[in-house]
């Protein structure tokens, strides 16, 4: 019998992997959805013989958030007005955003849709009737005054379950199949060795074959999504990777662009979904088009008790819009867990009834009503299957028909993302536009440098959930922000013509750090008869686990109720201390664990970032996703600003400030 | 609810350099082991269930087991995707059956206007390829 002591997975690593260099303009990093706007945007500007390279962890049919689908495009603006748009952002993030990005997002946003809907992404509309068609049946385009089905003032209801596909089809078809490399981990960007702040390369791996990547590049966006199985998840089995967020998130988009001296912003906020227990289903759905209401153990649909009016008073202006913010809805919640009134459910049988109920009182006949009963259940069951079967799968499982029995919701482990109901991410430029204010002082407190969407460093840009201070982007604001570098990219490569960029290191330098875990592997495999073990080193596996056992327990995770504190928040740091030295010493016996290792390295680093910012920041700004016990309401009155933090390569020394947050759009009325 | 293999299905892609599964996981968790020629999934804790390798293998040779830390065991949620639809059966744990079917897209398979032939100059204002123009914000903070 062969004792364990050899590498998982099918692809042994060697210690030796071929180096290869290339020289581009343009390098895109990442697959999803804001790449995806970027390769499709950037050939229309940019001159015939400037070389774009796009890097994908996956493969773009089906990568990053909407890999799966989804069924809803959460923001289309429409008919609304995109002022209204952004107070919405502005008060469901507490008051400290940036408005001038949010505004810019929702003026680009709905050409991104009429793309996809171009494109064939089947979108439901209504009939003149009223009714819901779905999205292959005739009707207008939405150009064309086709009328969308919403749910709530901004979401619309589409099938989609082959969304990502369909928008990777002619990104990969403008950008050209030879100028995209999939299945290639860029972990490290590279700063110019003689321009200072100047973006100049970055360095990756393929997880198919011994090769090393290096690029040089003049200019590049790095868009790889938030940061997952950073907190210790509710399941901790198969289970944890039943993710709310893709589970291959690591927090890349913000680790990287940090390391290399780009300006974070509100990396204290986190999004902590209520969703459907276990599954992690959306319930966007179950709430606006089904009109589902919560109820607490007792049976009590609590969200408009007294009880809940006077505890939102405590949260003003924010707590008095009719859409009461995601985190506050949150906290109302935990009220009532902690208080022993759980579990919550959503009252799904009450919800779908009620509409079978409201048929047969306008006097529909009992055919009538099945065959509506047909088109709502296969409405019900679509939200899951075309976005998180796992939840159908659940429902299955355990004989849950959403008629006859509602379904418990809890808010999730914590994650860091820019693009949904959060606002974690990178300081950048907004548009070059007269509306935008004029800032003194360095970039970092300033509104616009120049190239809308670079982050502080120069030629560096970021898309999505890389963005910081502008959430509720979703899926089409992604692709629209995608879009918008796109065209800066080339601007900043017309503007930088003779640049030349040059690296501080050999490649083989590169290489050497990016293989550094297999060489361990390989060194010390012997001295233990199981991989796993060994006093040499630990596996990524481990590390994780480690990580989010310390952010779990210190750092506001679902242990303590999402509750830390200034002291809580030092042990975490210094238990992420030690084990951002253990990291070094992790090990990778084939491609596939190289490829964990490097994600457990930005993992680490992006919740430092995270914890540095909530130690920071003097006040509980997200009641319901997390709290200080030292400091437990919202101090409008000292902490209505940005915490911006930035990471100097050249000393290695952190620096976190408080930034001035303006209003753009009138703030009477608020909302 | 990690995906798994049927290995009197999997004929490993016949031996091409990447199977199927391989090409399209986002967390590249399916491997072919050639010995067998058989692809497995070499990580199931992180299986995000997000069907891409079940939908994409062309001998049907993958499904889906419930995660067994919260799934009771028995059901299974099982796709057939076409070029313009989907069709989902449900079975329960009690035997019961749901059959859904949805579009998915409503031109052919590599239609999409890419737009190739658009060029565009003026690299100094804020608009978009396919835009015409674009407001500023009315409803100022005073």
């Amino acid at each position: 019998m062969a004792l364990p002591n050899k590498p998982l997975g099918e692809l042994p690593a060697v210690a030796n992997p071929e180096v290869v260099e290339h020289d581009v303009d343009v390098l895109i990093i990442g697959g999803g959805m804001a790449a995806c706007g970027t390769a499709f945007e950037i050939k229309k500007w940019a001159p015939a013989d400037l070389k774009i390279k796009l890097v994908d962890k996956a493969s773009m049919e089906r990568s990053g958030a909407v890999a799966q689908g989804l069924s809803a495009i959460n923001t289309y603006i429409g008919d609304n007005k995109i002022e209204n748009y952004v107070k919405m952002v502005r008060n469901d993030l507490m008051g400290v955003v940036r408005e001038d990005l949010i505004y810019d997002l929702g003026r680009h946003v709905d050409d991104s849709v009429h793309l996809f809907e171009e494109w064939g992404l089947p979108i439901w509309k209504l009939d003149a009737e009223g009714n819901n068609l779905d999205g292959a049946q005739s009707a207008p385009s939405l150009p064309a005054g086709g009328k969308p089905v919403r749910t709530g003032k901004w979401q619309i209801m589409i099938n989609g379950e082959s969304y990502k596909c369909i928008v990777a089809e002619p990104a990969k078809t403008a950008l050209g199949d030879e100028n995209i490399m999939e299945r290639v981990f860029i972990v490290k960007l590279i700063l110019d060795k003689n321009k200072a702040n100047q973006i100049a390369g970055a360095v990756g791996f393929s997880t198919r074959e011994n090769k090393v990547h290096v690029f040089r590049c003049k200019t590049a966006l790095c868009a790889c999504g938030g940061a997952v199985n950073i907190f210790r998840p509710r399941s901790t089995g198969e289970g944890k990777g039943r993710a709310w967020y893709p589970v291959w998130n690591a927090g890349s988009t913000y680790t990287m662009c940090a390391q290399v001296g780009a300006t974070l912003t509100m990396m204290e906020n986190r999004f902590t979904p209520a969703r459907f227990k276990d599954g992690y289903g959306p319930v966007g759905a179950w709430f606006l088009l089904f009109k589902a209401k919560v109820q607490n153990g007792l049976g009590e649909f609590y969200a408009n008790s007294d009880a809940v009016k006077g505890e939102l008073e405590k949260f003003m202006p924010y707590g008095a819009s009719p859409v009461t913010p995601t985190c506050l809805r949150n906290h109302l919640m935990l009220n009532e867990l902690k208080a022993g009134r759980g579990p919550i459910y959503m009252a799904t049988d009450v919800a779908l009834n009620a509409f079978l109920d409201a048929k047969k009182a306008a006097g529909m006949d009992e055919k009538g009503v099945k065959k509506y009963w047909k088109h709502l259940e296969s409405e019900a069951w679509e939200d899951f299957l075309d976005m998180s079967v796992g939840q159908a799968g659940l429902w299955a499982g355990a004989n849950i028909e959403p008629e006859k029995i509602g379904s418990e919701i809890m808010p999730t482990e914590p994650y860091m993302l820019g693009s949904h109901s959060g606002c974690c991410g990178i300081w950048t430029s907004g548009p070059d536009e007269a509306w935008v204010p004029t800032v003194d002082g360095p970039r970092s407190h300033q509104y616009k440098w120049g190239y809308n969407r670079m982050t502080t460093v120069d030629g560096l840009f970021t898309a999505g959930d890389g963005v910081g201070a502008s959430g509720h982007k979703f899926s089409s604001g992604s692709h629209a922000e995608g879009r918008i570098v796109a065209k800066q990219m080339v601007k900043f490569c017309r503007d930088n013509a003779s640049f030349k960029p040059e690296l501080p290191k050999s490649a083989q330098e590169y290489a050497d750090e990016v293989y550094a875990p297999v060489r361990r592997y390989l060194e010390f495999a012997g001295a233990s008869t199981a991989s796993d073990v060994n006093p040499n080193y630990c596996k990524p596996a481990g590390i994780m686990m480690r990580l989010m056992k310390a952010t779990d327990e210190y750092g506001g995770g679902v242990a303590t109720y999402y509750m830390t504190s200034g002291k809580l928040l030092n042990i975490c740091l210094d238990l992420l201390k030690m084990l951002r030295e253990d990291a070094e010493l992790m090990a990778a016996g084939d491609l596939h664990e190289l490829m964990r290792a490097w994600e457990n390295y930005h993992r680490i680093w992006c919740v430092e970032t995270h914890i540095r910012h909530i130690e920071f920041r003097k006040e509980s700004r997200y009641p319901g996703f997390y709290y200080r016990s030292d400091y437990p309401t919202v101090d409008d009155a000292n902490w209505k600003a940005f915490v911006n933090s930035t990471f100097d390569p050249a000393t290695q020394e952190w620096k976190c400030e408080k930034v001035a947050c303006i209003n753009i759009i009138e703030t009477e009325p608020w909302v | 609810m990690p995906s798994y293999v049927d290995p009197s299905k999997c004929d490993g892609c016949k031996g091409g350099d990447k199977t199927a599964c391989m090409y399209i996981c986002p967390n590249d968790l399916m491997v072919l082991n050639k010995e067998e020629m058989k692809a497995y999934n070499q990580e199931p804790d992180a299986c995000w269930e997000c069907y891409s390798c079940v939908k994409i293998c062309p001998q049907g040779a993958i499904a889906v087991r419930g995660y067994n830390d919260f799934v009771p065991m028995g059901g299974q949620v099982h796709p057939m995707r076409s070029s313009d639809s989907i069709m989902w059966t449900v079975k329960f744990r009690n035997g019961n059956m749901k059959r859904f079917k949805f579009p998915i897209r409503t031109t052919a398979e590599g239609a999409a206007n890419a737009y190739p032939a658009l060029k565009c100059t003026n690299l100094d204002d804020e608009l978009l390829s396919t835009e015409k123009q674009l407001p500023s914000p009315t409803m100022v903070a005073k």
